[in-house]
């Protein structure tokens, strides 16, 4: 830290650091939250996404930063609008920059996503990506006003491969969906197998034929085509399913031909955040979280926490009128967000995605958090995860 | 000859007396169980069956009970010291966590993590007095030596409360580094030490001016920064050496605490969180969570000299005055 940001800090803590709750009105600072206007059907009755998903997460924060607010003078709120299309996208920003919202906090598909950063262009605001994994939106399409709490498709893949590898499991039988969000998944997997030293030994494609997701006694038809799909595969150690698209992945573990762990988009899975999740304190916001919401907590609503608490710790720092001063602290080596997951989260100041471990849920589970030991990096261990700096090819603007 | 023999067995007597030995009790959070240690052996002589989730443990001034927030029970258990048995609780509050005592041994300060609240308790009538609103998360918790300021931190909130013990009100909020776990006064009043666990810090805070006068890093030679995570600190009676836990560093550093300079670290198990000396500070003993231990250190030599076995995810540890 410099000396003048030092003496600058001091002066803001020494400002913070007087009575109780502060006489004078506190200081009101608004976030938005531009929610998807659809989710993707699963497969598992148990996984579909709660209506107020991410939402809950993002008012958990909110909460959170209030309590805080009352020592430091801020009050915190937020306002929620649905975006069905990229159309939508811009004029719900409008909206909320005529509301006084300068932090928005977004759970949407890229296109939408992007169309919202752009028309946030010009305005000293910041929009955060709760939601979306592609790796070209922190890549040809980066925007120097959009931080992603959100992890990347590589980041994920690269979580799995390396306990794959860890493990022993090098040898793996990858099925991808039919569907692009499946191959873009296939890709990163392709990718995570080629740097940590695992092999592809086979590859085959589920194709998307269409017909209701769920039947009433579909079961016993699945029983069949499973094992027919994946008998006579090169030797190997684990199905790796790519299938963002929910059509065949759930069905896979203990139906295989032979008898071989699933990992990917069933089985193992890397993810942000997992309701079973009790290390490094998580017990204290996983109940808070179910005190409130009277549901677990999902990773959509951890990325969206994460970046409302990212706007609470930086306003206690930097005013909060200030968003080029807030991205500017986020970059810098005094920003530290502690997020339960035992090491401390920070920013990456070349494509502005959070760092973070990344866990390995069974849907009942967290089996392991990577990085894994062994796996070294010159700078930071999380960024053996994901796009690191030597590789990128975004061009901040 | 024999004249000389026994004349040097008197002597290996004479010097291998042990020191006085007193009574440890460190809290299993995950066993839900009271290890007891003698110190003069070393060895864990009872294992007391507790309720669930025992994390803060203290001995009362008159060193008649140990008592253990059992958090997930909502309770404060009291340990008879006697007979190693629970005879009673205390109206803690839901999951308390750490406590600390008043100087004259009469009032418990309980933080109360899923509340965001510290509790205010009459030990001796074992009745609630109050209580106070703090940040989210109360953890650590330090009374000043006058016994006039009681100051509690609040883990996401990442500031330290300075709560005036008369009023009960809060008089004063300094924000520290990222998630601070512990905090403690230097017995001469002069200053307050906060460790912050994920900023990897120990901030120095003037208990007057309420301002952090200078901040503690780590830097261990192979060891990313990240690992280094405070979280207990005991500091000597003459205020002049403080011992800070480093968690997953699974090391103790050891430093100066008139230069604030770190003059070395101290290698003990896995996920060092708390420690205790005992009365005569000859040893200061650690809880290591992850290898289920607690090390032994020997402070005029600052050397770790025993490792004891104890049980599931040690958390806290007191020790006896007698």
């Amino acid at each position: 830290m410099t000396r003048l940001s030092a003496i600058t800090g001091m002066a803001f803590l020494l400002g913070l650091a007087t009575g109780p709750a502060a006489a004078a009105e506190p200081t009101e600072i608004k976030l938005g939250y531009l929610q998807r206007a659809e989710h993707q059907a699963t497969l598992s009755l148990i996984a579909t996404p709660a209506k107020d998903d991410g939402i809950a997460g993002a008012k958990l924060a909110i909460e959170d930063n209030n309590t805080t607010g009352r020592f430091t003078g801020q009050h915190f709120s937020l306002e929620v609008i649905r975006v069905k299309s990229d159309a939508d996208a811009a004029s719900a920003i409008a909206t909320l920059i005529d509301h006084g919202v300068r932090m928005v906090v977004a759970d949407l598909p890229a296109p939408a996503l992007i169309a919202g950063a752009d028309a946030l262009r010009g305005q000293d605001a910041l929009i955060f990506n709760a939601g979306a994994t592609d790796d070209r939106l922190r890549q040809e399409d980066c925007r120097a006003n959009m931080i992603h709490t959100a992890p990347t498709r590589s980041m994920l893949a690269d979580a799995l491969s390396q306990y794959l590898v860890w493990k022993q499991w090098r040898r793996w039988f990858l099925v991808v969906g039919s569907h692009d969000n499946d191959k873009l998944y296939a890709e990163a997997l392709r990718r995570a197998a080629a740097r940590f030293g695992a092999k592809i030994v086979q590859e085959k494609v589920f194709e998307d034929t269409g017909g209701a997701r769920r039947t009433d006694s579909g079961v016993a038809l699945i029983q069949r085509q499973i094992p027919v799909f994946t008998q006579g595969i090169q030797s190997y150690d684990v199905l790796v399913a790519a299938d963002e698209s929910e059509v065949f992945a759930a069905y896979l573990p203990y139906r295989t031909w032979d008898a071989r762990p699933v990992a990917g988009s069933a089985g193992l899975e890397p993810t942000s955040w997992d309701p079973s999740h009790d290390q490094w304190g998580a017990v204290q916001l996983q109940n808070r979280f179910i005190r409130d919401f009277s549901r677990t907590m999902s990773p959509r609503d951890m990325q969206a926490w994460t970046a409302v608490r990212m706007v609470g710790e930086g306003t206690t720092h930097v005013p909060a009128a200030d968003a080029r001063g807030l991205l500017n602290f986020f970059k810098s080596p005094d920003f530290a967000l502690a997020a339960f997951k035992g090491r401390p989260l920070t920013l990456r100041d070349w494509d502005l995605q959070l760092r973070q471990p990344i866990l390995l849920a069974d849907g009942r589970m967290v089996v392991s958090v990577s990085p894994q030991e062994g796996f070294l990096h010159q700078f930071s261990e999380l960024d053996t995860l994901g796009i690191d700096r030597p590789e990128t090819k975004c061009h901040l603007q | 000859m024999r004249q000389g023999l026994l004349l040097a067995m008197g002597l290996c007597l004479a010097s291998m007396t042990p020191a006085e030995a007193f009574t440890a009790y460190v809290s299993n959070e995950k066993g839900n169980t009271i290890s007891v240690i003698d110190t003069g052996s070393f060895q864990v002589i009872k294992t007391i069956k507790v309720g669930q989730r025992p994390r803060g443990i203290e001995l009362t001034k008159d060193g008649k009970f140990v008592m253990v927030a059992v958090g997930d029970d909502d309770t404060i258990e009291m340990v008879d010291t006697k007979t190693n048995d629970v005879v009673g609780t205390l109206p803690s509050g839901a999951d308390p966590e750490l406590f600390t005592q008043d100087p004259t041994g009469k009032i418990l300060y309980v933080a109360n993590e899923n509340d965001n609240t510290v509790t205010i308790i009459d030990i001796d009538k074992r009745l609630q007095l109050g209580d106070v609103q703090v940040g989210v998360e109360p953890e650590g918790m330090g009374i000043s030596p006058d016994g006039k300021i009681l100051v509690n931190t609040s883990e996401t909130t990442n500031m330290a409360h300075f709560i005036d013990t008369a009023t009960h009100k809060i008089v004063a909020n300094v924000l520290v580094d990222s998630r601070p776990r512990f905090a403690a006064f230097k017995r001469d009043g002069s200053e307050l030490w906060v460790s912050a666990e994920v900023g990897g810090t120990v901030s120095i805070i003037d208990p007057v001016k309420h301002q952090v006068k200078t901040k503690i890093s780590f830097e261990i030679p192979g060891l990313r920064r990240e690992a280094i995570q405070p979280v207990g600190i005991n500091i000597t009676a003459d205020d002049k050496t403080a011992f800070v836990a480093l968690g997953p560093a699974n090391r103790v550093a050891v430093i100066d605490a008139v230069t604030h300079e770190v003059r070395k670290y101290l290698l003990v198990g896995q996920r060092v969180w708390h420690m205790a000396f005992t009365p005569d500070e000859k040893y200061l003993l650690t809880t290591n969570g992850v290898s289920n231990d607690v090390s032994v250190i020997d402070v005029a030599n600052l050397k770790v000299i025993k490792t004891i076995q104890v049980g599931e995810l040690p958390w806290g540890v007191t020790i006896s005055q007698q």
